[in-house]
């Protein structure tokens, strides 16, 4: 179900690599858990982030959540698509519901992501503690 | 994205299996494990618009008021004219306290002169137990039997169809804020033609150990219908595009009946009530707010408790979300009362970023008349 070759977050983002550029997501436990998404707040084209930091806001019908970046970089897309169809996040978190892609500062970072693997056995611890 | 809260110690109501079995996401509701969603909000919301909903409310108290002077101390203790309740009949009212402020807002149903029921608010339970009884007069027993009795609406414009195939007769003779004792499947009950949503509908009251049967049944029955099980995340968004108040958000002890249009709900003719006073000085001087509906014109989701800025000074978001019937945000603010009018545009704070909203009609829905 966690696609083998993103890397995730704690906070239940994804990036998935592709030469310099990352193309950012929030995972599928993450929709779940938000319910049906009815707006996206995402940041424009040029902007730039450190890793960590607060890129936009994802909201269900009941809650808003914070967005953060795995990784450092510009934003290079934004996916319109996803902005004007929030459900499509729900629908295909992992494809075509991805929020943002970014020009990649550094190559360093996603080693610091978890492997599908980890994520989902944190996922897994995280519920236990539920 | 940012980690859910965390559940702690909360109360669950006699369905609370039922609800686990159904496969309900499960929240804190002031103090109550509660279901806020089993297949979706939108799709929840929209089985009750356009079919027909079933929701656990037992969290809801219900107090007991008996003997000869029951009708006496709830026209003390409440602002609507209970002298014009006859049996069988319950209306809108609330506790106020002597500043015209909500404790509470309530179901004041009149079972017999001396026999009569209030439905509250489940946060509001031992708050609301202890103001009526410290408050109650002579002649009159007080009883909290909120944990004897569970609450099942089933709202939406097929409820009248789906109670009348469960029920020993049908109720689809009773008239709106009416209800009677009618038995469904054997247990006795009282359905009221009452709800949170906007939709016709029943809610039915009865015996705690009783509700899970009649809950399965009604779903079961209902399947051919469409019906749905619906959380409390749909009934907040159905009661909001009917604009109903909700305590603690739009309604607390800071406000009146006047600020938040619910005048029709204050008698001032029918002699002396708790919080009367004020309310006469608050009516004479003229309010300084109003909660008014809103829309968004920029992008954005307003919520309980975003600053608003208008012309005439500073006002709140008490309620707002995304309408799934309208497709669009909506919400409720108290705002200045020269801001108050349909059309005056005003500001609100989303977390840091200014967004344009709009005063509009309310409610933002209203159900197509159908003949009955």
């Amino acid at each position: 179900m966690n696609p083998e070759d993103l890397h995730y977050t704690p906070s239940h983002e994804w990036v998935r690599i592709d030469g310099d550029v990352g193309a950012i997501g929030i995972t599928d436990y993450a929709q779940k858990e938000l319910g049906e998404i009815v707006y996206l707040e995402l940041p424009e084209v040029g902007h730039v982030f450190n890793a960590g930091d607060e890129f936009g806001t994802v909201e269900s019908v009941k809650a808003v959540s914070e967005l953060f970046t795995p990784v450092s970089g510009e934003v290079v897309e934004v996916n319109k698509g996803a902005v004007a169809e929030p459900g499509i996040v729900n629908d295909d978190p992992f494809g075509d519901g991805w929020l943002i892609k970014m020009k990649l500062t550094t190559d360093e970072e996603v080693g610091k992501l978890m492997t599908a693997e980890q994520y989902a056995s944190y996922v897994q611890q995280e519920e236990k503690e539920r | 994205m940012s980690a859910p809260a965390r559940a702690t110690a909360l109360k669950r109501t006699s369905l609370y299996d039922l609800h686990r079995e159904l496969g309900a996401k499960l929240i804190d509701f002031g103090g109550w494990e509660m279901p806020v969603q089993y297949s979706g909000i939108l799709q929840e919301h929209r089985a009750v618009r356009e079919r027909v909903g079933i929701f656990d409310v037992s969290h809801m108290g219900e107090l007991e008021f008996s003997g000869t002077g029951a009708l006496a101390a709830l026209q003390w203790l409440t602002p609507n004219d209970v002298s014009r309740l006859s049996d069988g009949r319950c209306h809108y009212s609330a506790f106020l306290t002597d500043r015209g402020t909500y404790v509470d807002d309530l179901l004041v149903y009149r079972k017999a002169e001396d026999s009569w029921m209030l439905v509250v608010n489940a946060a509001n339970i031992p708050k609301d137990f202890e103001w009526a009884r410290s408050r109650a007069r002579v002649n009159v027993q007080v009883g909290d039997a909120s944990d004897r009795y569970a609450l099942i609406a089933v709202q939406g414009p097929r409820a009248a169809a789906l109670v009348a195939r469960v029920a020993a007769e049908d109720p689809s003779d009773l008239d709106y804020y009416a209800f009677r004792e009618i038995s469904i499947l054997g247990e006795p009950t009282l359905v009221s033609r009452t709800g949170y949503t906007g939709e016709d509908g029943f809610e039915i009251c009865l015996a705690s150990e009783r509700a899970e049967k009649i809950f399965r049944r009604l779903l079961e029955e209902g399947r051919s219908d469409g019906a749905m099980p619906c959380g409390l995340g749909a009934r907040d968004t159905l009661r909001l595009e009917a604009k109903m108040a909700l305590y603690g958000n739009d309604i607390d002890d800071t406000v009146t009946p006047w600020e938040a249009d619910l005048g029709w709900t204050v008698k001032m003719k029918k002699g002396e009530f708790l919080g009367r006073d004020a309310l006469e000085r608050q009516k004479a001087e003229g309010v300084l707010r109003k909660l008014v509906g809103f829309e968004m014109v920029d992008r954005g989701i307003a919520r309980h408790g975003y600053p608003a800025r208008t012309a005439y000074g500073e006002g709140v978001v008490t309620s707002g979300t995304h309408s799934p019937t309208l497709g669009k945000p909506i919400g409720l603010a108290l705002l200045p009362a020269g801001a108050a009018g349909v059309g005056t545009e005003f500001e609100i704070d989303i977390r840091g970023r200014n967004a344009k909203a709009r005063v509009v009609e309310t409610p933002f829905y209203k159900r197509p008349k159908e003949a009955r």
